[in-house]
């Protein structure tokens, strides 16, 4: 095998490339960037504008609707639940990565947005924004790695705990927006005696603000101007929320842990050079094949390998990227993980599963360097 | 001057629904996107917290000159959102327009020329388009009655003391060159406007340097009223003819002791400074003066070493620009921005680059656009710059 043709300077972790042809391919990925950056204008512009008009225009539907009892409920729900859906996913998880500053508009600034979701911008953006995205799959500094309730990876040390595996992941999808919302006040750590409960007494007021409004919105006021329809209303609001919650769980978890998603430790990444930084993104993230309806509903977080590399470059972009990206990975004999939402939704519920017993397989990091890919062409 | 002073045409819900559309529960309902973010859905005049404007007419000050290299003139009238609540004689507001072909949105101060306003009237910019500037250029050459503009609230502390007829004010004094007759025109007419007529004994003194006849605004208009009986001495110097401590002596005796307004290029508020500064150096507290953006230093070109000075405005620290990162630079001097991924992806750094130019050292891109955003840890200085941190 392609093992004994290694050169002494190949990277094992990263699937026998040397530091050069690393360096070389964060090289090509920059060009990339720098070509789309180029490019960066009013189509991108008249898009975010046309998906929010859609989502707004759906989220009023969905509001009125709930007048007309029995025939409008329906209707209503799902106008709503597609609506909380854009809002989260194609609208604010991607202006809040900054994707959409350089258009100078106040209402799509990083810094000023914020979502229809029990979690803070300003907070979410810490632990997402930075920590999730600068520290991707490094576990034990990376907290999307099971979300600091989940056993996802065999390098996390098994406990009697874990056992309710598939538990915990059920309630984390019903729930979502609420795991998310307490996922900065970093309760494993507190538990583990990392973090100080103290710690978290600034973010309190915020995430209460937050919590109020949300519910406030959905749950008291929109219901009560329905009149005695308010139980139907309630309801209807509350099924949107669980609605978008159970989407965006299964979105975010078939971008994440997919079988053969490659997880990384400190000392492995300790000094990354940016090449080796594209790769860990690269082998860290998983994308899912389908429809240009389902890349909008997902905001584009489909293309997760792509949103990993260039996490600042507006979404609806990385369709195209990833043409480009998969034919690197082809030429560098690097593995890129895709395959329809079905697919890979089984695949993260198995390792669900398996993660709740001890032991499991040692990272996903078959070492194929390009000499593997010439001999692939060979024998094919 | 009739049109300037119009009553405002409601283009907006009314009172009530205004009210209705400000309260707690219209904000409780919106959350968290804002009542505006739906409002515009339907028409963008309509607005409960941002103030927006439409273009109700475009009038060409000078048409300017390519062999003099004079600028072209206009008078933008504007009808704000009832959301506007007016503005003081001598203030300025933030405009921002999407210029075609760039889909960004770009924000610019000028000064508002017309007489002081009362909520959701009308007003006046008078802008002169700028070579470089884009914005500037954009609405002298191309904005139409229609056009919708992005409007900040009236801002400034360089205005009027009081009127009508200020009362306790017996001279006023205004100094002005270029585009700084702006806010000093917009002060003249808003005494006018409220009767003023000098007959108490009191006096104003306008004067104001232009490049050259052609180059005057408002030259009708300020002819008018240096005719009328009114207490209002205009004197307009043209082309060569400076500032001259000489002059302003000769023209108001006591200058120092009068109540004056400065507003010019770079070179006149240095002359004035002088002629009022005392033997120690102190300038005299009736002084008031309006700058001009801060002049920067052109960038470095690529390869070049880059030569400029970093402020960081808000904690009044600067340096030697080295090509390091703006975040390191302001660690080396104590500050403490905030940070996160250090390379460009999470945007904990951002800060607004307030005038002059940097580089992203991620593209090589440079940038010199007023009131920018810019990751300060992809960032470095390529000339001065003005940061606000």
């Amino acid at each position: 095998m392609s093992t004994d043709t290694l050169s002494p300077l190949a990277d094992e972790k990263y699937h026998g490339l040397t530091a050069e042809q690393i360096d070389r391919l964060g090289t090509e990925l920059d060009a990339l960037r720098q070509r789309i950056i180029a490019d960066l204008g009013e189509a991108d512009a008249a898009y975010l504008r046309k998906v929010v008009t859609t989502q707004r225009t759906m989220e009023i539907a969905g509001r009125a609707l709930f007048y007309l009892p029995v025939i409008g409920w329906l209707p209503a729900v799902a106008c709503l639940s597609v609506s909380k859906i854009l809002d989260n996913m194609e609208i604010g998880h991607n202006v809040m990565h900054g994707q959409y500053d350089f258009l100078g508009d106040p209402a799509f600034n990083s810094r000023m947005f914020d979502w229809d979701t029990v979690c803070p911008g300003e907070q979410w953006k810490y632990s997402h924004n930075y920590i999730h995205h600068t520290f991707t799959n490094i576990v034990g500094k990376d907290r999307d790695v099971g979300y600091g309730i989940l056993r996802m990876d065999p390098d996390q040390k098994w406990h009697p705990y874990y056992l309710g595996n598939p538990l915990y992941a059920f309630l984390l999808m019903t729930f979502f927006e609420w795991g998310v919302a307490l996922h900065d006040l970093e309760v494993e750590n507190i538990v583990s005696g990392k973090r100080k409960l103290a710690d978290n007494k600034p973010l309190y007021p915020g995430l209460m603000r937050k919590i109020r409004r949300q519910a406030l919105k959905d749950y008291v006021l929109f219901p009560a101007l329905t009149g005695p329809l308010f139980p139907l209303t309630f309801l209807g609001n509350a099924t949107a929320n669980l609605v978008r919650n159970v989407w965006a769980f299964n979105i975010i978890f078939c971008g994440h842990f997919p079988a053969g998603v490659a997880s990384f430790s400190e000392e492995e990444t300790a000094n990354e050079t940016r090449g080796q930084w594209y790769l860990r993104q690269m082998l860290g993230s998983a994308n899912i094949r389908g429809s240009k309806l389902m890349h909008l509903m997902s905001g584009n977080l489909s293309h997760q390998i792509e949103h990993h590399l260039f996490p600042d470059l507006p979404a609806r972009r990385y369709p195209e990227m990833a043409v480009e990206v998969q034919e690197i990975c082809e030429r560098y004999g690097l593995p890129y993980n895709t395959g329809r939402l079905r697919q890979q939704l089984f695949s993260v519920f198995k390792k669900i599963v398996r993660y709740s017993f001890p032991g499991g397989q040692a990272k996903a990091a078959p070492v194929r360097g390009p000499e593997a890919v010439i001999e692939d062409s060979l024998a094919a | 001057m009739s049109a300037l002073i119009s009553p405002p045409v409601s283009g907006g819900p009314g009172p009530v629904v205004g009210r209705l559309l400000r309260s707690r529960l219209a904000a409780a309902l919106a959350t968290p996107h804002g009542v505006d973010r739906y409002l515009e859905r339907f028409n963008p005049m309509w607005t409960a917290h941002e103030v927006r404007a439409r273009v109700v007419s475009v009038h060409r000050e000078t048409s300017g000159d390519t062999a003099t290299g004079s600028a072209p003139v206009a008078t933008l009238t504007l009808q704000p959102t009832s959301t506007w609540r007016g503005h003081r004689a001598g203030q300025h507001v933030l405009v921002g327009v999407e210029l075609p072909g760039s889909a960004k949105r770009h924000t610019r101060a000028f000064s508002i020329s017309s007489a002081a306003s009362a909520p959701g009237e009308r007003f006046t910019l008078t802008i002169r388009a700028h070579d470089e500037g884009q914005v500037s250029s954009y609405l002298v050459r191309e904005a139409q009655p229609g056009t919708l503009l992005h409007l900040s609230q009236a801002q400034g502390e360089f205005t009027l003391v009081e009127s009508p007829a200020t009362p306790t004010i017996s001279r006023l004094l205004f100094i002005t060159g270029g585009s700084g007759i702006t806010p000093a025109m917009s002060m003249v007419r808003t005494l006018l406007r409220d009767g003023y007529d000098g007959h108490a004994g009191r006096r104003v003194t306008f004067l104001h340097f232009a490049r050259s006849p052609e180059d005057q605004i408002f030259a009708d208009e300020l002819a008018e009223i240096a005719a009328a009986d009114n207490g209002v001495d205009v004197h307009l110097r043209h082309g060569d003819q400076q500032f001259s401590e000489f002059e302003l002596r000769r023209l108001v005796p006591d200058y120092r002791d009068t109540d004056t307004w400065l507003c010019g290029p770079a070179g006149l508020v240095e002359l004035v400074k002088g002629a009022y500064a005392d033997a120690a150096g102190e300038l005299s507290p009736r002084l008031r003066m309006e700058f001009f953006k801060p002049a920067v230093a052109r960038a470095a070109s690529p390869g070049e070493v880059i030569e400029g000075e970093v402020s960081f405005t808000r904690s009044g620290a600067s340096t030697a620009a080295t090509g390091a990162s703006l975040l390191e630079q302001a660690e080396e001097l104590g500050l403490e921005p905030e940070f996160g991924c250090r390379m460009g992806i999470c945007f904990s750094c951002t800060a607004t680059l307030t005038a002059g130019t940097v580089r992203n050292v991620l593209t090589g891109e440079e940038s010199s656009l007023s009131d920018e955003e810019i990751r300060i840890c992809v960032t470095a200085a390529a000339g001065d710059c003005h940061i606000d941190l």
